[in-house]
């Protein structure tokens, strides 16, 4: 192939194509390289420092997220500088991190977890002053415990780059700096979507879904992956199910037309399976106003008994088809020229139109 | 100028804030009393901080004399002895032109390039800056010499960029020449953010028009479309000074479009910043230009390929832009036989802390350490034992007295340790404990670090609590060998150079003074007698005299003694201020 580039990584040949980064070609070939402020949705940020490896000939140790592949590049992925760079950090993280694994809902699918536990890091060596921050919660969807974050800046960039809100930003310096919104105002006075794509970015228990809280962590629920029902788009989703019920929604980064986004519907609007007031059956209304269960059969010869009357009675233009944005585009194709050829009438429409 | 006599009043920040302007306002008004015909003009800083406020006083027929530590009630002495009677007063005479005084070391053994014209010229007056051969440089680069030409003179002068790192200005110019953008900027990093610097500061406010010429040379060199300088919003002088100098190059053709009609146009905008020393770094700089947070971000891209709006960028230091109308003028070729092989022509630094001579000193690149703190800056304060001296700032490093004869040079000081950075100079005395100066160093960069990574904001903070713990007598033996290691791998774990050369303090400490380490955490004692949590207050009774200053002074009322009598000082009441060792008069006090 033209314009392809061949480099070592830890002694393997790969290779890969000009503006690919050491970190995206070290994880096509299944080379193991930390990350924490990495999420491949969004631009490489430089940040945690987990990355960091050694690049032949180059000054001083170079982040593999940020840094391009060149011919004939030697990469080093571990040494023991790194590792204890990367220890460092880990400690670091730690010192100033709540001990709460226990009872927080990102267990198990905790990056700050995950990293402990492979090096090793019980406890920090550089036990000092942490920070007490108050949890925001002062919303419906989206819970933030500060005391948690690592700041990545995931939250921040996603929600600029992807979401274009811009909600997120850092304030302070120093020990002190965290992320907040514009005054530190809750999250329902900011142009806040509630898509939860931060939460999807949280790299640790930091960002969390509300209505998820205390129903199932990653390792005690059923995943499986499906399509959400509420538009055409059709994004991929996973619902983490347990007991049967629907306890939270995610997006797999690597499947699907949406690669890992969602938006408020898809991520928070899945109570409505276990409503009561879910319909599951056709109703029709009676003369005294009641409405009763019959089957899809009555209910679909009752419609075209009905139509088939008014339009006779009072002519084509007096029925009117609305469609949904739920349906495919296939769908609304068939509904449209159902109304046209079928009723005889030009009056249809769309919701997301009005 | 005219045969008019003169008197020209420092005003720079470093004189206002020595009441400069009171002496000012006491001047004119002594004149307009006694009805003289003499001029009054304002300068920049000379250099003489220590002697502030200073006024020279220019008079037909005699030597031009430099008065220092002028308050308002010197001046109807000085206006009637020397203006009116033509007499010198010798005791306040800082500098008699042609004649040996005390404090004429001070600029005697200096080379000044970068400063020629602070102190001297009036820096809001463009006709000052003309006539000692301004904007000849520019008019010579734009009727005479392409683009390549310049930066090949550059080049050829061995100049360094003067912000820190030490990058040839001639290469950085080539590959912003080279990058290719729809528009180009050229920057000047005048954000001086490092406690202890105030040479950029002086040259903006002391002669803009210098920097602004090295500018418009370096934009024609590189083809920029737009300038910036950004200034911190700290320095409202420099900052109003420059805007006139933007004004008054531009009304006079040298800025704008089609400069002195060579085709070339550049605009100059001077933008605030809010005064972090992360910004100082040139990728948060461009993001703070931008409107965006201060912080920043991995190179590559350089700024040279990627910098404002993505557009090739090329930043420079104050110090460095002013060096530029120089070697043009002058020629590459007499630069660069100043200086050493790696490092070429002056440096300014900012001579502080227990120097007798603080002020600005611009040396001859090479020149050793001792010569410019015992030659220019005089040695040391009140007769006391030199210790050691911080070379650049935050970032650079703690030398010793056995490193006195290494030359400053952008080779030897990363060799000792140290850096170049930006010029900061801290000389210190036996009286310093060197863990409170890394811990001093280290309070200041924890606190500007930026957030982002996290060796430096977690890191840092880390390191200062360590070191606090030591200076309290809490340290733990294993504390030096933790100290060490955070240390290093913040140092090579860090984003940018804040965090990168925030652990030089404490690692030139470490390797120079351990031993004070080792005292602090397991004798429990320092060694200068200066943590408080570990020296306890004595009185001598062999030189007390009983004169009783420190009791009277004493806030807690610790100290007794009847009059004539040795005093002493209770332990349990002492608050260690340290007042009783200000006071005494006969150094009675001190502290084990
Ligand atoms: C934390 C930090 C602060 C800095 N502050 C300044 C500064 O105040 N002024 C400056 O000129 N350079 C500063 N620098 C260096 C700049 O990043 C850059 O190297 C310099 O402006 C380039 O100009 P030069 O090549 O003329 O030296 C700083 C660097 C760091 C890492
Ligand atoms: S809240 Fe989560 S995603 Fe945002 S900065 Fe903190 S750790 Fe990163
Ligand atoms: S080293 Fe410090 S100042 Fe530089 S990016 Fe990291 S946190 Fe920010």
């Amino acid at each position: 192939m033209s314009g392809e580039i061949r480099l070592k990584i830890d002694g393997k040949a790969c290779s890969g194509l000009k503006g690919e980064t050491i970190l995206e070609v070290a994880r096509r070939n299944e080379i193991w390289i930390p990350t924490l402020c990495y999420d491949e949705r969004l631009e490489p940020y430089g940040a945690c420092r987990l990355c960091l490896v050694e690049v032949k000939g180059a000054r001083g140790l170079l982040p593999a997220c940020t840094t391009e592949i060149t011919e004939g590049m030697e990469v080093r992925t571990s040494t023991k500088r790194i590792e204890s760079i990367r220890r460092t950090v880990i400690e670091l993280l730690l010192s100033d991190h709540p001990d709460d694994c226990m009872t927080c809902e990102s267990a198990g699918s905790c990056v700050l977890q995950d990293l402990a536990y492979r090096y090793g890091v019980k406890r920090s060596p550089y036990a000092g002053e942490t920070h007490k921050y108050g949890i925001l919660n002062g919303n419906p969807l989206i819970e933030r415990d500060p005391n948690k974050c690592v700041l990545c800046g995931r939250c921040v960039r996603i929600c600029e780059e992807v979401v274009g809100a811009g909600v997120y930003g850092f304030v302070n310096r120093g020990f002190d700096a965290i992320v907040s919104t514009p005054y530190d105002h809750s999250l329902l006075d900011t142009p806040c979507l509630f898509c939860g794509q931060c939460i999807s970015a949280c790299p640790v228990g930091a960002l969390t879904s509300k209505i998820s809280k205390g129903k199932g962590r990653y390792w005690d629920v059923k995943k499986t992956d499906t399509i959400c029902p509420y538009c055409g788009v059709g994004c991929t989703i996973t619902l983490w199910t347990k007991e049967n019920r629907i306890v939270n929604v995610t997006a797999p980064i690597d499947k699907g037309v949406n690669k890992g986004d969602l938006c408020v519907k898809g991520r928070f609007g899945y109570q409505f399976v276990n409503s009561p007031d879910r319909l599951k059956s056709p109703l029709v209304r009676q003369r005294d106003g009641s409405l009763k269960r019959v089957s899809w059969k009555k209910a679909v010869s009752y419609i075209a008994e009905n139509f088939a009357r008014i339009r006779e009675q009072y002519g084509p233009d007096s029925i009117a088809g609305l469609a949904s944005a739920r349906c495919t585009n296939e769908e609304n194709y068939v509904f449209q020229k159902f109304i046209r050829a079928a009723i005889g009438t030009n009056n249809v429409d769309h919701c997301a139109r009005l | 100028m005219s045969g008019k006599d003169r008197v020209v009043v420092g005003l720079a920040t470093c004189g206002i804030a020595a009441g400069g302007v009171s002496v000012m306002e006491e001047i004119r008004r002594e004149i307009k009393k006694r009805n003289l015909g003499v001029e009054v003009a304002e300068t920049g800083c000379i250099g003489y901080c220590f002697a502030e406020v200073l006024v020279e006083i220019q008079k037909a027929g005699m030597p031009k004399v430099i008065y220092g530590e002028v308050k308002p009630n010197d001046v109807p002495l000085i206006v009637e002895g020397h203006l009116i009677e033509g007499k010198i007063l010798r005791d306040k005479a800082l500098l008699i032109e042609g004649r040996k005084t005390p404090e004429a070391d001070f600029l005697k053994k200096q080379k000044r390039i970068v400063l020629a014209n602070c102190g001297l010229i009036d820096p809001e007056n463009i006709d000052d800056y003309i006539a000692t051969g301004g904007y000849e440089a520019l008019k010579k680069v734009l009727s005479g010499m392409t683009p390549e030409q310049v930066r090949e003179e550059i080049l050829a002068s061995g100049l360094r960029g003067r912000g820190g790192a030490g990058f040839p200005t001639g290469q950085k110019w080539n590959l912003c020449a080279m990058a290719q953008g729809k528009d180009k900027y050229i920057v000047c990093n005048a954000d001086e953010g490092d406690p202890g610097a105030f040479m950029d500061r002086s040259v903006l406010e002391g002669d803009p028009h210098a920097v602004i010429e090295g500018m418009i040379i370096g934009g024609y060199a590189i083809g920029a479309t737009h300038g910036y300088i950004y200034c911190r919003a700290e320095y409202p002088l420099a900052v109003r000074r420059l805007k006139k100098a933007i004004a008054d190059a531009t009304s006079r053709g040298f800025l704008g479009k089609n400069i002195l009609s060579s085709g070339y146009s550049l605009d100059i905008v001077v933008k605030e910043g809010a005064g972090a020393f992360v910004c100082g770094e040139e990728t948060a700089l461009i993001a703070s230009i931008e409107g965006k947070r201060g912080m920043p971000r991995p190179r590559p891209p350089f700024p040279a390929n990627k910098g404002i709006w993505g557009m090739p960028t090329n930043i420079n230091n104050v110090e460095t832009f002013a060096n530029v109308p120089w070697i043009i003028r002058n020629r590459a070729k007499k630069f660069a036989k100043m200086g050493t092989v790696g490092s070429k022509g002056t440096k300014v630094f900012c001579l502080t802390g227990k120097v007798r001579r603080g002020g600005l000193a611009e040396v001859e690149m090479g020149t050793t350490l001792r010569e410019v703190i015992f030659g220019v800056g005089g040695g040391i304060k009140e007769g006391r034992k030199f210790k050691a001296v911080q070379i650049g700032g935050p970032s650079g490093g703690c030398l010793p007295e056995s490193l006195l004869d290494t030359p400053v040079d952008y080779d030897s000081l990363p060799a000792a340790g140290a850096i170049m950075g930006s010029g900061g100079m801290v000389v210190v005395d036996d009286t310093t404990c060197m863990v409170d100066l890394a811990k001093y160093f280290l309070t200041f960069t924890q606190m500007e670090s930026c957030g982002k990574c996290v060796p430096c904001r977690l890191g840092t903070k880390r390191m200062l609590e360590i070191l606090t713990r030591i200076c309290k007598g809490e340290g733990k033996p294993e504390d030096i060998d933790l100290l060490e290691k955070l240390a290093i791998d913040i140092k090579e774990g860090s984003l940018c150079q804040l965090g990168g050369t925030a652990p030089n303090p404490v690692l030139t400490t470490l390797r120079y003074f351990r031993d004070e380490y080792v005292a602090h955490i397991r004798d429990k004692r320092c060694p200068a007698g200066l943590c408080v949590d570990l020296v306890t207050f004595h009185i001598d009774p062999e030189k007390c005299t009983g004169c009783g200053v420190c009791l009277k002074n004493c806030p807690s009322g610790a100290i007794s003694g009847e009059r004539k009598k040795p005093h002493v000082i209770d332990e349990d009441k002492c608050i260690k201020c340290r007042e009783c060792i200000r006071r005494c008069r006969f150094d009675a006090v001190y502290t084990v």
